[in-house]
């Protein structure tokens, strides 16, 4: 394979694996408020305290390799990006600000003010990456040398606003069957009734923004046509997404969560697929797409990231591994808690 | 205000107020080690109380540096989009190797650290500690490195980019970019060692003070004073070294700056006259007038210290075009007062390991008052620091590498100016001309981000930052109003002999709010 194409992959794999750890981490946020007492609220909380640092390394890792291998990608998107990107670290900031503080004072003023902020701070960071991809698939207006040409309106298309609440209803859903992991007792049986709701939302939201898709996207679907084996990522996803309410039924909930992980993994693929050769896609005119190849960086830049990522993926995946094994189970609240 | 001006007063502010924090939890991580490997040897609970304790206030500076840090790895493409192409090919690859040597690292094990002492056993939990003091050191390790390269670039050539098989020039001009030749030319660049020292210094002289200042406090308060006096007397230990390593470090840094840019060490000490050098403890500098006011020099200082020799002439800033110096004033005060604040440390150290080692120390209420606020002089000598060596490199975002002959010496053109080194390109009509390979800081903005939308951010980040800063006083101040023993887990119930200690949690239960039920 060429070596454009490796870390077309990478980042692909990088973003997916983002997407499931994150992913339910922004999903508790987004159903925080469901939570009714204190007790409840904290348990919530406490499911991804230790977790949710390591798992936003993904986000930080994937934009050093992007940065690192595509420079030229990097810098259009962020800069073309430059309001939506600010707000998505504004609620980054505010998510992490809110988990670390809530715990430090009793007062209910204080709490309250923290749920708040750590909801909101969810729900706009899942909104915002949904529009991010939805506008990726767009496209932006770019220049000759790459340089965004629109405005700010330009981005906040309907269909990229439908794409961030598939991702709302996505992270919900795959947030709601991690928490159902995690707890037990009254407020697990009140999740079980949240995993059908949030299921049921993301189907709706899937099949709309599939429709559109094929409709008025014509270019995201092309390269099925190149590429007969990307079928299979298809029916992956179907097969994903239908196995959730299969698993619910026979109460095997770690196969669900498997499952919604997958359903990310083969979400991540289809826009991979979509985007294929392009990193960003010009909507003006299709020469001035940024594609994995005049993107890149130089050969040694490339291999040279190569062994890095080698190097340290082991590494990585022991790391990740030794912690969830130590935090897994039920969640029991102690004296080290938020 | 200009984009220019405004992305870099934005980047000042969210690298500033992140900098607070890496530097406390780098000086931490090192005690934290120090102390839970104490207590896994001697099995004396003081260590573990101490080690629970400073653990719950890393915690807290940890989770703001992670919060304020995600910032950092964004803005190269928000802010500066134009330098992220030109250097991603280099830049890139260290920062990438920092989110995967050091940040999984760091996060994966802060989770067992923080939240595992009663999941894991000790000797699980002390390999934890190690691990995360590694990852932030690591962490430091390539940012310094990738911060370096720019200041003092090797391992890399200054190339036109090619598109369609063809030299890319848009709009008449070349499109170049940096690109990596020699990765370990590039990691071991002239100055990253050097920097990678003083800065690690700087982080561990910072957690000193920190934890001194507490300590002072409690003993002054003479609350957990058998906790405090074991912590002070182990921080003091660390300040002291740190102090005396950093005035040496310093010493060789400033040398290899005159060698490798020696326009910046001319603004440090204003500098402006090719010639012997005077070494300024105080003065203004007036670049208009090319000279320093109300200046206490020692003539021949600064080429004494370089050089060896007090009539030995250095370059000064008349050997640079006007376009090419730095300002001066900010370089020289920042820079002045962090050496000021540097032999301070040192001086008050030496006076307290001298009355520590007569037994005297914990009876001088006077120097541990000093002690208590001393800290807010080690935040200032870390960002004075930085502001120095960032202010000191303009107008260079990445410096282009000097001319020099076969001895190394530099070479100058006919006005007498240092050349710098350029790169050959194909421009649009076939022909080939030369652009200087480096980047200057107003070239590295985002082509496409109005003042607006950077205003609208910078207003955005000053108002967030502004609230974290008082809610991290707050809690800050909680946890030390709490104390050691602040938590549920008190030792007495354990049945430990630490009943000072004990008695300490009482006391402090009834004036916190937030202790043990957090």
């Amino acid at each position: 394979m060429e070596l454009a194409l490796i870390w077309f992959v990478l980042l692909a794999a990088l973003l997916a694996g983002y997407a499931i750890l994150d992913g339910f981490d922004l999903g508790v946020g987004i159903l925080h408020p469901l939570a009714r007492t204190d007790g409840e609220r904290r348990i919530f909380v406490n499911a991804i305290g230790p977790l949710w640092d390591g798992n936003e390394v993904w986000l930080v890792t994937f934009g050093g390799a992007l940065f690192a291998m595509f420079p030229e990608a990097y810098a259009t998107l962020l800069s073309a990006l430059y309001v939506p990107f600010m707000m998505l670290l504004c609620a980054l900031i505010l998510r992490a600000v809110s988990l670390e503080f809530r715990g430090k004072s009793t007062s209910p003023t204080w709490r309250r003010l923290w749920d708040l902020g750590f909801f909101g701070s969810s729900l706009l960071a899942t909104f915002m990456f949904g529009v991010a991809v939805g506008g990726g698939l767009v496209g932006i207006p770019l220049d000759e040398r790459g340089l965004f040409t629109g405005r700010f309106s330009d981005l906040l298309s309907p269909y990229a606003i439908l794409v961030g609440l598939l991702a709302v209803a996505l992270f919900a859903m795959h947030g709601a069957i991690f928490l159902y992991l995690k707890t037990e007792g009254a407020v697990q049986e009140r999740l079980g009734r949240w995993m059908w709701h949030s299921w049921g939302s993301f189907l709706v939201l899937y099949m709309l923004t599939t429709m559109y898709t094929l409709v008025a996207i014509p270019r995201a679907t092309a390269n099925f046509e190149h590429f007969r084996w990307a079928a299979i990522v298809v029916v992956v996803n179907v097969l994903a997404i239908a196995n959730i309410p299969r698993a619910l039924f026979a109460r095997r909930y770690a196969q669900a969560f498997i499952s919604s992980s997958l359903t990310i993994v083969a979400m991540v693929c289809l826009l991979a697929l979509a985007l294929f050769p392009n990193v960003v896609t010009a909507s003006n005119d299709s020469a001035h797409s940024l594609t994995i190849y005049n993107a890149s960086s130089s050969r040694t830049t490339l291999v040279i990231g190569l062994i890095i990522a080698g190097t340290g993926l082991p590494f990585v995946l022991a790391y990740t591994g030794i912690v969830y094994w130590t935090f897994r189970g039920k969640v029991k609240l102690g004296e080290t808690s938020y | 205000m200009d984009v220019v001006t405004l992305s870099r007063l934005q980047f000042a502010l969210t690298i500033m107020f992140h900098y607070l924090f890496p530097p406390l939890t780098i000086g931490m991580g090192v005690v934290l080690v120090y102390l839970e490997g104490n207590f896994l040897r001697t099995g004396d609970p003081v260590y573990e109380t101490a080690a629970r304790f400073w653990t719950k206030i890393f915690a807290l500076n940890f989770a703001i540096g992670v919060a304020t840090g995600i910032v950092m790895e964004f803005q190269f493409g928000t802010n500066w989009s134009a330098y992220s192409r030109f250097v991603g090919d280099v830049f890139g690859s260290a920062l990438a190797a920092e989110g995967i040597f050091a940040f999984f690292l760091e996060s994966g094990f802060l989770a067992v650290l923080v939240f595992g002492w009663d999941r894991v056993g000790p000797r699980t939990h002390f390999f934890a500690t190690i691990m995360v003091a590694l990852g932030s050191i690591f962490s430091s390790v390539w940012i310094v490195v990738a911060n370096s390269w720019q200041q003092t670039p090797t391992g890399h050539h200054v190339v036109q980019m090619v598109r369609d098989g063809q030299p890319w020039v848009v709009g008449g001009e070349p499109v170049t970019r940096a690109e990596i030749v020699d990765f370990w030319a590039l990691v071991f660049n002239p100055s990253s060692v050097h920097r990678l020292l003083h800065v690690l210094i700087g982080c561990f002289i910072l957690g000193a003070f920190f934890i001194m200042s507490i300590s002072a406090w409690y003993l002054l308060k003479q609350r957990h004073v058998e906790f405090a006096r074991r912590s002070f007397a182990g921080a003091l230990l660390v300040a002291t070294l740190a102090s005396l390593a950093a005035v040496a470090s310093g010493h060789f840094q400033a040398k290899n700056v005159y060698r490798e840019q020696p326009a910046k060490l001319a603004a440090f000490e204003g500098h402006f006259r090719t010639g012997p050098a005077d070494l300024n403890l105080f003065g203004i500098p007036d670049a208009e007038a090319e000279r320093v006011a109300f200046s206490l020099s020692i003539p021949g200082g600064l080429s004494f210290l370089i050089h060896e020799s007090f009539d030995e002439p250095l370059i000064g800033l008349d050997r640079f075009r006007d376009e090419d110096r730095p300002p001066v004033l900010v370089p020289f005060v920042s820079y002045h007062a962090m050496v000021g604040l540097g032999f301070f440390f040192v001086a008050l150290t030496l006076v307290a390991s001298v009355l520590h080692w007569r037994g005297r120390l914990f009876e001088s209420r006077w120097l541990l008052w000093i002690f208590v606020f001393a800290v807010t002089g080690a935040v200032a000598a870390n960002q004075l620091g930085w502001v120095a060596a960032e202010v000191g490199r303009q107008p260079w975002i990445v410096q282009p590498p000097m001319v020099r002959d076969a001895d190394g010496a530099l070479v100058l053109n006919s006005e007498g100016h240092v050349q710098y080194a350029t790169a050959t390109v194909t421009l649009e009509d076939g022909t080939t001309g030369e652009r200087v390979a480096g980047l200057r800081t107003s070239e590295g903005v985002s082509e496409v981000v109005t003042s607006g939308q950077v205003l609208g951010s910078m207003v955005m980040f000053g108002l967030l930052y502004g609230l974290l800063l008082l809610l991290w006083l707050y809690v800050l101040n909680a946890k030390i109003q709490a104390g050691p023993h602040g938590g549920e887990h008190a030792h007495a119930a354990r049945g430990t002999k630490d009943l000072p200690g004990a008695m300490g949690s009482r006391v402090s239960h009834t004036e916190s709010l937030t202790g043990g039920r957090e």
